[in-house]
């Protein structure tokens, strides 16, 4: 009985959930911020470092350069596995792609 | 692994294999991925973060690391996102299926979850674990864990403490990188520790051997060397000291870990 309430739950929260994907607009997860101007590039490339150190160099270096695309896959998966924001994947793939 | 038997004798040992991980995840909104297949156990921090041999600098598992499995079959919701300026909450919730069909692919039927603060200023992060075995003595087995980094110093603390009906202990490990200094060669070097302590639960010693945990409590004082020839090589040694009721061991380590990636498809440049 108590497995069936806790699956019934977990159902309901995905559904509650993948609905209110549904409604919001898209993230475009792996996709690297458009940016304006150098000045605002070079932010966005330091503030990427640091994401990076604060987040990925806690267990590991730098991988080595791969095209954008791969990377794309490479900090998709990794914001899986180690449960980083949307937002810190994203400055990490720019300061890893540019 | 080849390893030579406490009581003496040849090194040896198979050649193990594993699969530890095939799962797809979707990306549902910021805030939450959905995962379903095989996947690494979300419990503490160990098993999930710092398991690859490439990443972690005492190549030996911790004596808790068993308390929990491995991997699980089934589906889990997880994400992270910050709550605040300076903090970040992640999240996993997970059930699991048993699987008995292939040794490779074993899995028990279990729920739990795991919940971490990280504090990127300070980078420090702490979380908590929680697991209830939905089989057989319906137990459940909880934990804590921390990770640190200091900005100025090149180090990396974690610490982990776990409890279940199969037995309870901590282990607590630091490595520090030689990055500082102006010599390529010694900038590769690491020095790392751990020490750690099991405390038997309430089942027997056959029992917890066959589990892969200590059969009697058991203290661990663990020192190596590592020496990183690029970022995805390196070399690792360590010394190690077993104290337990069942005898005192020495343990030592050396080897040569890499991590390797090839591409399955072409990509853009």
């Amino acid at each position: 009985m108590r497995l069936r309430i806790i699956v019934a739950s977990i159902s309901l929260a995905l559904i509650s959930v993948l609905c209110v994907a549904g409604d919001s607009p898209r993230s475009n997860s792996a996709t690297t911020p458009v940016v304006q101007n150098s000045a605002q590039a070079d932010a966005m490339r330091l503030e990427g470092e640091k994401r990076f150190h604060a987040n990925c160099g806690r267990c590991h270096a730098a991988p080595q350069k791969f095209p954008p695309r791969m990377m794309a896959t490479i900090v998709r998966h990794m914001r899986v596995r180690a449960t980083i924001t949307d937002e810190d994947m994203r400055l990490v793939l720019y300061y890893l792609t540019q | 692994m080849f390893q030579r038997p406490p009581d003496g004798g040849p090194y040896g040992g198979p050649v193990s294999k594993n699969l530890d991980y095939a799962q797809v995840d979707y990306i549902a909104n910021p805030y939450l991925t959905v995962t379903v297949g095989r996947f690494l156990t979300p419990f503490g921090i160990f098993n999930e973060r710092l398991y690859p041999i490439w990443i972690r600098s005492l190549q030996q598992d911790p004596l808790i690391l068993p308390l929990s499995d491995e991997s699980s079959d089934g589906a889990m919701l997880r994400g992270g996102f910050p709550v605040n300026a300076k903090a970040n909450l992640t999240y996993a919730v997970y059930v699991s299926a048993i699987s008995t069909v292939h040794n490779n692919l074993q899995s028990e039927r279990n729920v739990g979850g795991r919940l971490g603060v990280y504090l990127p200023g300070s980078r420090l992060e702490v979380g908590a674990s929680w697991q209830k075995l939905l089989q057989d003595g319906r137990t459940n087995a909880f934990g804590f864990y921390s990770a640190w980094q200091p900005q100025r110093l090149p180090l990396n603390m974690h610490g982990e403490y776990a409890r279940s009906n199969q037995g309870s202990g901590y282990w607590v490990d630091g490595a520090y990188r030689l990055s500082q200094f102006r010599q390529k060669a010694v900038r590769r070097l690491e020095f790392a520790g751990r020490a750690e302590q099991f405390f038997s639960g309430q089942i027997g010693s056959d029992e917890a051997e066959a589990l892969g945990l200590p059969g009697a409590n058991t203290r661990e004082g663990e020192f190596g060397l590592n020496y990183y020839l690029h970022d995805g090589l390196k070399a690792v040694s360590s010394y190690g000291r077993e104290f337990s009721s069942n005898g005192n061991f020495n343990l030592w380590t050396f080897g040569i870990a890499y991590r390797f990636m090839v591409p399955l498809g072409r990509a853009e440049q």
